[in-house]
């Protein structure tokens, strides 16, 4: 009697749970670790707005991400830069690129006692990375910083030793304002620094450059503003000095929006605009457009439409910057063709 | 430890059934060539058939051993398979070539090898007379009260996860060699050129430091444990000869334990060779060979462990594979040549005492 009820129940469970994981999807992405904060929020409370879909987001880095896409083991990618080429047509499943919310990379410092923040010409902050300009009190950095007083000091360049999208933004904001640190050094996720100091991820960097006196290096806005960062000015293409704000970076996608090629491989770093901050990057998701599996597409597509309408609204408050309106738009008709 | 126990057990028990098996004719040669033996291996021989265990004992140990050689093959041939792009490409200028430059694509491992191997000797040189002297004076010297503490400790810092040293060096070791140790050895020495500035107090010295104190249990506690195996009787033979008691250890315990020492030894080479997450997190990163040690550096095990994840492209992606390939024979060669030195270091005169 009681066996029976006991095995009764046992097969009403199994049967549930046998109608739940028919209807039930699990996606599972893999990618780039910057935008890993918000795009785990994302997935997570797209879940519970839609029970039984699961997005599972593995941060694993933009070239993993992009392998793993590329050879169908996970059901779509992300990366902080764009996919090349060769690596699109390498790819075994037809991707596109989606924009999802932009990162910025500021300059920090650490020199004793400079109690305002410094200003970096970008010729500047390229020849410091070349060892052109060595010492703090350079007649090019004095020029920029009138009536701070700069010390005779050796400045100690800190990067990235970790591949990194942070990198390929930094480089490819200095690789445009500079010919000489493009012919010699170049964009990538990790490139050969001619002097200086590696150290692993935006804590390292910025470890190092808080215990090292006289150190400067490069992190991301969020981490940054996460961390009460102090970091400097930057001049944009305009001509204008800006620190670092995600109204800024949204003004510098907003001002490459203008001619934004369809597939959104794009690069906004030194972007036109007045208020645009010169050292700014889209990062996407890459998604194939036609899903092996038509279910998958659908929930992908309804995703990203969701993503549009609630999802960019969430990106100020975790100090992303929010897509512009009209590259909202333009995304709504690359969507649309997603099967 | 066991054989005393068990033989005076079958006397008492077992005397019945070599009665009946003495009648049993063509067992009596061997039982008579194997006169002593023959009443514990016939108490044996009741309690279980010896042959079938025995066989299958040394079969499945002779896997085991063999499981070694499959499992490094299968690495060499996973490593040199998925690094042939690379291998393919620079040959065996990749072990020379100086630059390594993934925008242009043109990968040699030489910094990385020369920073490895580098750091590491220094860990060692530093590591191995601090922790044979703790281990000679657990064994010999220390008071008993003391004993336990140390040896405690001493197992503590085997305990320490990587990533917690990384963090240590990175907070404490490093402004420490920046401000403290870094002016006072380039006042000393800075004259022999590995010490100079300009000193960040991120540096392959930083790194063989944490490196050192990372193999410190390793060595200590196993050439503690290798001295602690020699017979007193060698103590007190050299005691009684009127030796003083620095000699009786040279002699006697030293002496006749050295190849377990060097054994120790090697596996903290070994440690120090793979070690990936401290040292990286103090070692500067910077592919240069520098003679001042107090210049950045960079690792074979870091450099993987850097760019492995955001590598893109076919090529780069061999060449960091290479690299592990780098790292592998870079262990063997290093092994090797400790073990050639062992040989031609203890070769033939095993018997003398000094």
């Amino acid at each position: 009697m009681n066996f029976k009820a006991i095995s009764a129940a046992a097969l009403a469970a199994v049967l549930t749970a046998g109608t739940m994981t028919a209807t039930a999807q699990h996606l599972t992405g893999a990618g780039a670790t910057f935008p890993n904060p918000i795009y785990s929020r994302w997935f997570s409370e797209y879940s519970a707005a839609h029970p039984g879909v699961q997005i599972n987001y593995q941060s694993v880095g933009s070239g993993a991400g992009i392998r793993q896409v590329s050879e169908k083991t996970v059901d779509f990618g992300a990366s902080d830069g764009p996919m090349s080429d060769e690596q699109l047509a390498a790819s075994k499943v037809k991707l596109v690129h989606v924009p999802t919310v932009l990162g910025a990379v500021v300059p920090v410092y650490n020199i004793p006692g400079a109690k305002t923040a410094l200003k970096f010409a970008p010729d500047v902050i390229a020849d410091i990375y070349l060892g052109k300009i060595t010492k703090w009190n350079d007649p090019r950095i004095v020029k920029d910083n009138p009536g701070v007083s700069l010390p005779d000091h050796q400045i100690l360049p800190v990067y990235r030793s970790d591949g990194s999208g942070t990198t390929y933004i930094f480089t490819d904001f200095l690789s445009k304002v500079s010919p000489a640190f493009a012919s010699t050094i170049g964009k990538n996720t990790s490139v050969r620094w001619p002097l200086g100091i590696g150290q692993k991820g935006n804590e390292g960097v910025a470890g190092m450059v808080r215990n090292s006196p006289f150190s400067f290096g490069y992190v991301e806005l969020i981490y940054a503003k996460a961390n009460n960062m102090e970091y400097g000015y930057v001049r944009n293409a305009a001509g204008k000095w800006l620190q670092a704000s995600t109204d800024g970076v949204t003004a510098a996608a907003a001002g490459a929006a203008k001619n934004m090629p369809a597939d959104y491989r794009v690069s906004i770093t030194n972007a036109p605009g007045a208020d645009a901050y010169p050292i700014s990057s889209f990062t996407w998701l890459l998604i194939p457009i036609k899903s092996d599996d038509p279910a998958k597409g659908k929930v992908i597509k309804d995703f990203l439409t969701w993503m549009l309408d609630k999802g960019e609204a969430e990106a100020n408050q975790m100090t992303y910057a929010p897509l512009p309106k009209s590259v909202i738009e333009m995304e709504r008709k690359t969507i649309a063709t997603i099967q | 430890m066991n054989e005393p126990k068990l033989i005076p057990m079958p006397q008492t028990v077992v005397t019945a059934p070599k009665m009946d098996a003495v009648p049993s004719g063509d067992a009596q040669p061997a039982q008579t060539r194997l006169a002593a033996p023959s009443v514990i291996r016939q108490f044996l021989n009741q309690k279980s058939s010896g042959r079938v265990p025995d066989g299958l004992f040394g079969g499945l140990m002779l896997i085991c051993a063999l499981s070694i050689f499959v499992i490094v093959l299968l690495i060499v041939f996973v490593l040199v398979r998925d690094s042939r792009l690379s291998l393919h490409a620079f040959g065996f200028k990749f072990f020379t070539g100086t630059v390594w430059d993934p925008v242009s694509g043109d990968f040699g491992a030489l910094p990385f090898i020369y920073g490895t191997v580098v750091s590491s000797l220094l860990a060692v040189a530093m590591s191995v007379p601090l922790a044979l002297l703790v281990a000679i004076f657990v064994l010999e010297i220390c008071p008993q009260f003391l004993r336990g503490p140390i040896s405690f400790l001493t197992e503590l810092l085997a305990a320490i996860p990587s990533v917690v040293y990384g963090l240590w060096g990175v907070f404490v070791l490093v402004p420490i060699i920046r401000d403290q140790v870094g002016p006072v050895l380039e006042k000393y020495l800075g004259w022999t050129g590995f010490f100079a500035e300009p000193n960040f107090g991120v540096s392959i010295f930083t790194a063989s430091v944490i490196l050192a104190i990372m193999i410190f249990p390793v060595i200590s506690s196993i050439s503690r444990d290798v001295m602690k195996v020699v017979p007193p009787s060698q103590r007190e033979a050299a005691l009684a000869l009127g030796a003083t008691r620095w000699e009786m250890i040279r002699i006697s315990v030293l002496r006749n334990s050295r190849i377990g020492i060097v054994g120790s030894v090697i596996l903290g080479l070994g440690r120090a060779l793979g070690e990936t997450m401290a040292v990286t997190m103090v070692i500067g990163n910077h592919p240069d060979m520098m003679k001042n040690l107090f210049a950045p550096g960079y690792t074979l095990a870091s450099v993987i462990a850097n760019e492995f994840t955001e590598a893109t492209g076919d090529l780069y992606l061999s060449a960091l594979i290479e690299i592990g390939l780098a790292l592998f024979l870079v262990t063997i060669v290093v092994n090797a040549i400790a073990r050639l030195l062992v040989w031609a270091v203890t070769r033939g005169n095993a018997a003398r005492a000094h």
